[in-house]
């Protein structure tokens, strides 16, 4: 019998801690995956953030910093100024890095920080439990939105990847989601770029992953799959924002 | 010996640069030394001073409140540190841009018309440096020659060309301080 | 090496360049500026990275990511800056990572001023981030002493994985003093097996961490860094005393106020006083031991500090009632004069007080 699929190196054999239904697991294989793939994971420092995500470091299979809520960008600034000749990387939530830590993520970015985030939106605060994100939708609710997100109270949802695209030093944007095979593959080929956007040293890249929350959206996780694609794609379009040019 | 200066003026006067330069002449004469600015927003073309205390000994605390030296370099700041020399204490007044006297009768008074003596000399800037001669003249604290030695280190190497015109605003300052002496003799 | 006159902020950079430090993240803010300013000039020359970052949050944990992958690195800051500091400081204390952080320390509460102050007593000895853990905080009290803490300090935040702070106040930072660079006592230093660079396939994962979700495990962390912290408590005190067997009243003072209080006693000598003088110079651990050698017939203890009384706490420990201890202060960037304290300690002379 041969081997047709086997777990990634890139992960190690700890057991995830995440809900049924929520998609981190798959985004992390993907991660662990493209580690593997292009040849850096032995060489790879990664930070994980504060969120449903942060135990991450006990998942991926290299050196990790478990940083502050927010400021994994800062963190991985040291790392990368210290080993430029590593890759370093952030994996970060809404929360995380579109809410407490949006000041770093910024900067990161401006500065073209040779580092690449992977940055999961699932429209709210998961690990403490449901709370409004700056992603959360209009009039989606959240433990401190009971009656949905006003807009006139909360604003409208924050859409990071629009933005950062606009900074200069921000040489890969794109986001995608994991709902459908065929979407995961788009998600892993978007990884791979952006990883290999700082392997070239071209500068700060980042990919937006729309995620799902099953347990605090009060869904099953084949209707928070649904739930995602009525609702969040309409508003966070998946595509590529921005890519380095082919003549440079 | 422990000398206590207060060196007082508008910033832009060089009255930092005066208390660097007589600090670095007194540790380069084996001093203990100390240069202690005030700083601020005052700093930005306001009224500027700087503390040096030239020692034998350790220096105690760099804040002089009570002087051995006053060396003033505008109104303002005569109105302010005018007590803060010690009874038998020294002040060196700028008469060029200070038109009143001092108040006080318990301390020395040197009247030195710095901007003049710059003026005459042909470089307003200089007017620091004659100020600095009257007070080495009157002092004897640290030589000219240490002075002279920590100037690039105040000025940078880029300044060593106008030494010559420093050192001559030194040496006029000197001779308005003689002057004065031969006068009150 | 011949002595040269440096202003103190530009001696820390010197001194930290000296010590080999590589790596230096900050934001400005008065009165400290000059030092991140000499860091941007002075670094690069010497193979290292100046990063001005875009809060002091991001610098301190880029702090925080530059320790974890073994650099010497540092940051700096005055009063208003170092409380933005205190969540990184925290993580690097709970992380164990060797780190220097130097307060030019300003008057406050809130934006305060930017005069000279010692009112972060207590937010650098007690803590000032979350959680039990404690900085090694070292006071200098003139510029040749601050370069010759800070080359140490590094040493020592190396040999404990521990962050260490630099206590300044604005007049430190401003003035300028004759500095020589020394070689500090040698200290094995451990290697820095556990810092992230990449596993090169040859060594499990080193993971940088402060979380513990379990109690049980998170208690045996705190029981560890108790024990490194009664490690630092027996191995690093850091002391000058003046008289204190004879004196009939000892004055406790550090930082820039010693000097203040030395010039006080000096006068008070020429006047007939036997006056002496304990100057914490770690403030952090904190010299208690030094307070048991003052002579029974002392009438009491005057502590003097740029602040409304906070290291008076760590006085009256350490005497522990063996005499009254007092007190003189004061606020707000004001600086005590040698009178003021003259005063003082002939009212406790008298009987007056």
């Amino acid at each position: 019998m041969s081997v047709v699929f086997q777990k990634t190196r890139g992960l190690t054999d700890v057991p995830t801690h995440y809900c049924p239904g929520c998609t981190h697991g798959i985004v992390h294989r993907l991660v662990g995956e493209v580690l593997e793939e292009l040849g850096v994971l032995d060489n790879a420092i990664g930070v994980a953030p504060v969120g449903c995500s942060v135990l991450a470091y006990k998942y991926f299979n290299c050196d990790m910093h478990e940083a502050a809520h927010g400021r994994a960008p800062a963190v991985a600034t040291g790392i990368k100024r210290v080993h430029p000749d590593n890759f370093v990387f952030t994996y970060q939530g809404d929360g995380d890095l579109a809410s407490i830590g949006t000041a770093e993520i910024v900067h990161a970015a401006l500065r073209g920080e040779k580092i690449s985030t992977i940055f999961i939106n699932n429209a709210i605060y998961g690990m403490t439990g449901g709370q409004m994100a700056p992603t959360t939708l209009v009039g989606q609710k959240a433990t401190t939105a009971p009656y949905g997100r006003d807009p006139n109270h909360a604003g409208k949802p924050i859409r990071m990847s629009e933005m950062l695209s606009t900074i200069d030093g921000a040489k890969f944007v794109e986001r995608v989601t994991v709902t459908t095979p065929a979407h995961v593959r788009k998600a892993k080929k978007a990884i791979k770029e952006c990883f290999q956007v700082q392997l070239d040293g071209k500068g700060f890249g980042i990919v937006e992953v729309l995620s799902t929350c099953p347990t605090n959206w009060g869904y099953t996780p084949e209707e928070a799959l649904r739930w995602l694609e009525e609702n969040m794609i309409p508003y966070y379009p998946l595509g590529n924002f921005k890519r380095p040019e082919e003549v440079e | 010996m422990e000398e206590r200066i207060i060196i007082a003026g508008f910033g832009g006067q060089g009255v930092m640069a005066m208390g660097q330069l007589l600090t670095y002449a007194g540790m380069i004469e084996g001093k203990q030394v100390s240069w202690l600015p005030s700083y601020g927003p005052e700093m930005r073309g306001g009224t500027a001073n700087c503390n040096v205390v030239i020692s034998s000994d350790d220096v105690g605390s760099p804040v002089v409140l009570d002087a051995n030296t006053a060396i003033i370099m505008n109104k303002p700041s005569l109105d302010k540190f005018e007590n803060s020399v010690v009874k038998g204490g020294k002040l060196f007044i700028n008469s060029s841009l200070i038109d009143r006297k001092s108040e006080r009768d318990d301390i020395e008074i040197y009247y030195v018309p710095c901007n003049e003596i710059a003026g005459e000399l042909g470089n307003a800037r200089v007017a620091n440096m004659v100020m600095l001669g009257a007070y080495l003249e009157a002092t004897k604290v640290v030589s000219v020659d240490s002075v002279l030695a920590g100037f690039t280190k105040v000025f940078g190497e880029g300044k060593a060309h106008l030494l010559p015109i420093n050192k001559e605003a030194i040496e006029k300052g000197a001779e308005a301080i003689r002057k004065q002496a031969g006068v009150t003799a | 090496m011949a002595k040269v006159l440096m202003k103190g902020n530009e001696a820390i950079g010197a001194a930290a360049i000296e010590a080999g430090c590589k790596y230096f993240f900050g934001y400005p803010i008065t009165p400290q500026s000059e030092l991140p300013e000499f860091m941007a000039r002075e670094l690069p020359k010497a193979g290292g990275v100046f990063l001005q970052a875009e809060s002091e949050i991001a610098a301190i944990n880029m702090v925080y990511g530059a320790a974890g992958s073994g650099a010497r690195v540092m940051t700096s800051s005055s009063s208003p800056g170092i409380s933005l500091k205190q969540e990184g400081i925290s993580y690097i204390a709970g992380a164990e990572l060797p780190c220097l952080i130097v307060n030019i320390m300003r008057g406050g509460p809130g934006l305060g001023s930017i005069q000279p102050s010692q009112t972060d007593y207590f937010q650098a000895t007690r803590g000032g981030g979350n959680g039990d853990y404690r900085l090694v905080v070292l006071a200098p009290s003139n510029v040749q002493e601050l370069v010759d803490l800070i080359i140490e300090g590094f040493d020592i935040a190396d040999q404990y994985r521990n962050p260490v702070m630099i206590l300044g106040d604005g007049m430190i930072g401003q003035m300028m003093e004759p500095v020589e660079f020394k070689k500090p006592k040698t200290r094995e230093l451990p290697p820095k097996d556990w810092a992230t660079n990449g596993t090169k396939g040859e060594r499990k994962p080193n993971i940088i961490n402060s979380l513990y979700l379990s109690p049980e495990e998170l208690e045996a962390h705190n029981i560890r860094l108790q024990a490194k912290y009664q490690k630092i408590r027996e191995n690093e005190v850091k002391v000058e005393s003046y008289n204190i067997e004879d004196a009939d009243v000892v004055i406790a003072a550090y930082g820039t106020t010693s000097r203040i209080a030395k010039t006080a006693i000096a006068q008070l000598e020429k006047e007939g006083y036997k006056v002496g003088l304990i100057r914490p110079i770690s403030l952090w651990p904190y010299p208690y031991d030094e307070f048991n050698k003052i002579s029974d017939k002392c009438k009491g203890i005057l502590t003097v500090e740029m602040n409304s009384g906070q290291m008076v706490d760590d006085v009256k420990i350490a005497v522990n009632g063996r005499f009254p201890v007092y007190f003189h202060g004061r606020l707000g960037g004001m600086v005590p004069t040698p009178n003021e304290i003259i005063e003082k300690v002939k009212k406790i002379y008298g009987g007056e007080i």
